[in-house]
């Protein structure tokens, strides 16, 4: 009898673990772990402090991959954010040190520079948008040999050297600064995530973005100019890495032709986690968000428990090529439960 | 082989009680099947039906849930494709398993290799193929690379692949879904040497006349259930569609009143490339229906893509209500999907998989794809998305899809009701001229008679419909006159009373060449 009852009760926890499995992905199994096991690890990592350390951490990476996302969407794939945010990081803390007279707030140096910065990374896609819709160069060569290109322009615009002596009010708002309890970077990477669901999922140029990537052909046929939309998806990708790039010189106070060599990886990580396919098509903003968390807390998790961090990329490495696994099993898994 | 008691008594294969449960679902119940030595076993029945599974059971694709199964008296129990194959059971799917890459010797003898040791006996396989491609009568290069062949040479290969062992019991799904008449021949004459050979065969098929040509035995699938299984001798075809859909149809094809108005479209002396030596004219009035008939391959598709700004022009003239959209001479070119969308036409291409349908996306996304910038659809930079499920919801169930299932991925449907949701994007625009491409090639009857419903609703709302189909019983049934292609070039104008399916047929194969003008 008893062994019958639980025998029931397992088949039914079974079934039940299938389909929340089934239904949201392998990112809520891994935040689960994460967060139970580093609370057990160390009891430093569920304080208040840290979680508000955590959100501002990971302001970053959750816009690169957001900009990563928009681009996977459409069947592509970029490279290039690293050096984006690297660009971007040059110029704008260039243009405002050349601007700025060293006194005052200097804010007219602050908003010139971040422009500039945005208009380098902006460049940067519009030139691999062009390159991807209208010379049909496969998105992976094409952000591959622009991160080439652009890197190799940012060390001879820099000469390797960080570049000092942003305004300090650059730093102290955009960089430290917090609003109502909030940081600064965190409040406007809401805004922008907020705008970005909007767009992605309220908006026709958001579900061309899906259709390009799910069939290029029939979006062709319903009457959807591809090419232009395939360009705004590398634009829009590029301004949002852009306004990492400008959070994340403002925390540096310095512009560093090396920022990003990591954030390819990273953001492309993100998303795998957050189940955005790799063939184009399918993704929700939400889980990348998640995803691009998840990784950073996994980073904040191990340096509190002192995880030198060569060991660290071993652990990001295996965790991206288990989220696919995962992902192909549960593909299956839909597949059988349909038919 | 003549039927004889024995082969009666011993059947090569008969399955007994098969089922097949998926999570939630059985896609079978308690199917019997007998497939005896020689002949020609047809299944019919919609898509989703259950043939699919059935024959992924006996090739060893899937595992039934319970049921036995047994080749020659003897139970077996199929564990795999491979498994099937040394059993003597040779499957010809659809969906092809070539590498388009590879040769066609490569891929006839793909993971069953001659080995010398480690290395490939090449010249032996170059033997073997020829061997295997001539004694089945295809004349097919090996060293050729099959992404260079024809989908009709491809599916040869597919064939002769069943082939390279010998099989007791070949399946053939859907196998002249993408041949033409005369490949289609070339194919029954060898499934009649099948036969000869005592091979049991089984066959799938949407075509009711190729059934009768061939077949011998029809077993009639419905809903995952055995509804019968009965002599193509003793059944006609009414009375197997109604075993098939459950219900009498009054008729397939409706009528459909004409009142013949302006002319929407006019294609004058259209050339497509530099090589026809003829030029296209036709057109379209409102409210017609006008057919362009010809075989896989006669260019009526390229006509209607180039009126959709698809495919390029060489030369010609296209005008559209009384506007004049294209102009070689005047290098007038107004031409984009985009542009003819706005003017009321739409184009439905034939391949819903590669051209028509966002697979991945729900059946209320594909739908308003095309509509999205209409008001009803977005208001400003904002989607509508309650008026979108509304408005999809409501052509949905008007093709006969569950209204509830418009949120579900195209990936889970039917192809039948995929079908349905590629012409369901005309239910959601205004259109003033239809074009379909083949709409109802391997598509059961049930959306076949919804398909042809709203065409006869388009028609009649005063729209006109043209009508590209290698299916001669629907251009002759439906259409109030017609246009007959032949290798790329025009060769006949019909009317309604001309129209017949010996008439389209002579033309399909004409060699003297008619003026359709």
């Amino acid at each position: 009898m008893v062994t019958e009852k639980t025998s029931v009760f397992a088949a039914k926890i079974q079934s039940f673990l299938t389909i929340s499995f089934v239904r949201a992905g392998v990112l809520p199994w891994f935040l689960g772990i994460a967060i139970i096991g580093f609370g057990l690890a160390n009891e430093n990592f569920l304080t208040e402090r840290n979680l508000f350390g955590i959100s501002r951490q990971s302001t970053y990476l959750v816009l690169v991959a957001m900009a990563q996302m928009i681009v996977m969407l459409t069947a592509g794939l970029d490279l290039s954010v690293g050096v984006m945010l690297a660009m971007t990081s040059v110029v704008s803390s260039m243009t405002m040190v050349s601007l700025w007279s060293g006194y005052g707030s200097g804010w007219e140096s602050v908003l010139i520079g971040c422009l500039a910065g945005l208009g380098a990374s902006v460049g940067i896609g519009f030139i691999n948008g062009i390159g991807v819709a209208f010379f049909r160069v496969p998105p992976f060569v094409m952000t591959l040999a622009m991160s080439s290109i652009v890197f190799g322009l940012a060390l001879t615009i820099t000469g390797g050297t960080p570049i000092y002596g942003v305004p300090e009010s650059f730093a102290n708002i955009f960089g430290y600064g917090v609003m109502a309890g909030i940081p600064v970077p965190v409040w406007i990477t809401a805004i922008c995530v907020s705008v970005m669901y909007v767009f992605i999922n309220w908006t026709p140029l958001g579900r061309y973005f899906y259709a390009i990537g799910g069939n290029i052909r029939a979006a062709r046929l319903s009457g959807i100019n591809t090419r232009f939309y395939l360009l705004s998806a590398y634009v829009l990708s590029s301004a949002i890495t852009g306004i990492a790039a400008l959070l994340l010189t403002a925390r540096l106070e310095s512009g560093e032709s090396n920022i990003g060599s990591n954030y390819p990886l990273l953001s492309i990580a993100a998303c795998a986690i957050g189940g955005v396919s790799l063939f184009g098509g399918v993704g929700r903003l939400s889980n990348v968000v998640l995803g691009a968390i998840f990784i950073i807390l996994i980073q904040n998790g191990m340096n509190l428990l002192r995880i030198n961090s060569y060991l660290q990329m071993v652990v990001i490495g295996v965790l991206l090529v288990v989220a696919v696994i995962a992902d192909n099993f549960r593909q299956q898994l839909i597949l059988t439960m349909n038919e | 082989m003549p039927l004889t008691n024995d082969t009666l008594l011993n059947p090569l294969l008969r399955l007994e009680n098969v089922s097949k449960n998926f999570p939630g679902t059985s896609a079978l119940k308690n199917i019997n099947l007998e497939v005896r030595a020689g002949e020609v076993h047809a299944l019919f029945g919609e898509n989703g039906a259950g043939k699919s599974t059935l024959i992924q059971i006996i090739a060893g694709v899937v595992r039934p849930t319970y049921g036995k199964i047994y080749l020659n008296n003897e139970e077996v129990d199929i564990g795999s494709v491979q498994h099937a194959r040394e059993l003597g059971i040779s499957a010809v799917f659809q969906e092809f398993s070539l590498i388009p890459q590879l040769t066609v010797e490569e891929n006839l003898f793909l993971g069953s290799e001659d080995l010398f040791g480690p290395f490939l006996k090449k010249s032996n396989l170059h033997q073997r193929a020829c061997d295997t491609l001539k004694s089945l009568g295809f004349d097919l290069k090996p060293e050729k690379k099959v992404m260079h062949l024809s989908r009709a040479e491809q599916q040869m290969v597919e064939i002769a692949k069943a082939f390279r062992t010998k099989p007791s019991i070949m399946i053939l799904d859907e196998p002249t879904a993408s041949l033409t008449e005369h490949e289609a021949d070339q194919l029954y004459n060898m499934i009649v040497i099948l036969k000869e050979e005592g091979i049991g065969v089984i066959y799938i098929t949407h075509r009711t006349n190729e059934i009768y040509r061939i077949g011998d035995r029809i077993t009639v699938l419905r809903d995952g259930e055995c509804v019968d299984t009965v002599t193509a001798e003793d059944t006609d075809e009414d009375k197997l569609v109604e075993m098939t859909i459950g219900r009498r149809i009054k008729q397939v094809y409706p009528d459909i009143n004409t009142s013949s108005g302006r002319v929407l479209l006019d294609v004058n002396n259209l050339k497509l490339s530099k090589k026809s030596h003829q030029t296209v004219s036709i057109n379209v009035r409102a409210g017609e229906v006008v057919g362009l008939a010809g075989l896989v391959g006669s260019g009526k598709s390229q006509v209607g893509r180039a009126c959709f700004g698809l495919d390029k022009i060489y030369k010609g003239k296209i005008s559209y209500l009384h506007d004049v959209i294209f102009d070689s001479e005047k290098k007038i070119n107004d031409l984009s999907p985009r542009a003819m969308l706005d003017r009321g036409m739409l184009y439905l291409p034939s391949d819903r998989r590669v051209e028509g349908l966002v697979m991945m996306q729900n059946v209320r996304e594909n739908v308003s794809l095309p509509s999205l910038r209409l008001s009803k659809f977005s208001s400003g930079f904002l989607l509508n998305r309650q008026s979108e499920k509304d408005i999809v919801g409501k052509a949905a169930q008007k093709m006969g899809l569950n209204p509830r299932s418009i949120e579900r991925p195209l990936e889970h449907l039917s192809g039948g009701n995929q079908q349905k949701v590629l012409v369901a994007k005309s239910l959601v625009r205004d259109v003033k001229l239809f074009i379909l491409d083949e709409p109802t090639v391997g598509v059961d009857v049930g959306a076949r008679t919804a398909i042809y419903g709203l065409i006869k609703d388009i028609c009649e709302a005063g729209s006109g419909v043209l009508l590209i189909s290698s299916d001669l019983s629907e251009i002759v049934n439906l259409t109030h006159r017609a246009y007959v292609m032949h290798r790329g070039e025009l060769c006949a104008e019909l009317n309604q009373q001309q129209l017949s399916e010996q008439a389209l047929l002579n033309y399909f194969f004409t060699e003297q060449e008619v003026n359709g003008d």
